[in-house]
């Protein structure tokens, strides 16, 4: 059973600079074919101030922790029976390259289902730049399995 | 520049219109590897076969967050990024090695200022849903 007392814990804030190369491999690596993800001219001509992050970026900027299993660890999960429920994003501000992003996660629930062979565990995290501007939030479930 | 002429307006679109389908490239192993790479999800379940065996499954898998890449490609080649204002999604079932990924979309209700709800999907090359999701965009 994963500790209840996680339940409304934030987590110490992350803050991440958003890069220019890291926002075209992940435009490469899934295949993206609008020339607006790699090439800053057609960025800009799009109205972007720089190379814009894409709409699931903010959960690729919160893996870049020293620890980038850290509630995992921190709860005591084991990380292979691990599974991805749910994710929401809402959205404020672009993000761009050149950015520094402040993300900020807090446990919202922990509970369980099948008398707690399965359990799950909802995070939140709220985004601001470095403009002190609104990036909006996502948010995750995760799964626990237990496989016995 | 851009090759994504975006031209969908509030006005112009009616509950039960269909977002043109995008389709990926067979996901392969590779496909797994540098998408680890590039997102930070390191997670080895989707990457190390020796790792995802002795967890249980029976082979590496594809990353929630690929498909849900790929349907943030079938919003934004409708619309401008901008324009997207929530993006959500169940993962419904593991996607498995050497699937190819369609993603489908409709329009579900037009609401007060200029927002339109869409039902989105991405389902494998059998038909088996993997992704159920919804988004709300903010139409001109």
């Amino acid at each position: 059973m994963i500790d209840r007392s996680f339940i409304g814990k934030t987590f110490p804030p992350l803050h991440v600079d958003v890069e220019a190369g890291q926002l075209r491999n992940f435009a490469r690596a899934t295949g993206q074919r609008d020339p607006i993800y790699t090439d800053e001219t057609a960025a800009k001509a799009a109205g972007y101030r720089a190379l814009p992050a894409p709409l699931t970026f903010l959960f690729t900027l919160d893996q870049e922790r020293e620890d980038r299993f850290y509630f995992i660890n921190a709860m005591g999960i084991e990380l292979g029976h691990v599974l991805h429920g749910e994710q929401a994003f809402t959205y404020g501000a672009p993000i761009c390259a050149g950015d520094r992003v402040t993300l900020t996660c807090t446990c919202m629930d922990i509970y369980d289902k099948k008398g707690g062979a399965m359990e799950f565990v909802i995070l939140k995290t709220k985004a601001t730049n470095q403009l002190g501007e609104d990036l909006g939030t996502m948010t995750g479930t995760i799964v626990v399995r237990d496989p016995k | 520049m851009s090759t994504f002429a975006h031209d969908v307006t509030f006005a112009g679109v009616k509950v039960g219109d269909s977002l043109p389908a995008v389709t990926s490239k067979p996901i392969s192993r590779t496909t797994l590897a540098l998408f680890a790479g590039a997102s930070g999800d390191h997670n080895p379940i989707h990457i190390d076969i020796d790792f995802a065996k002795a967890a249980g499954m029976p082979d590496v898998f594809a990353h929630g967050m690929l498909g849900m890449a790929y349907l943030g490609h079938l919003l934004t080649a409708w619309v401008p990024q901008r324009a997207v204002r929530e993006f959500s999604t169940r993962f419904v079932s593991i996607t498995q090695v050497h699937a190819v990924v369609t993603c489908t979309g409709r329009v579900v209700e037009k609401r007060e200022g200029n927002l339109v709800a869409l039902e989105i999907e991405a389902a494998d090359q059998n038909g088996d849903v993997k992704l159920a999701g919804k988004a709300v965009v903010e139409l001109p």
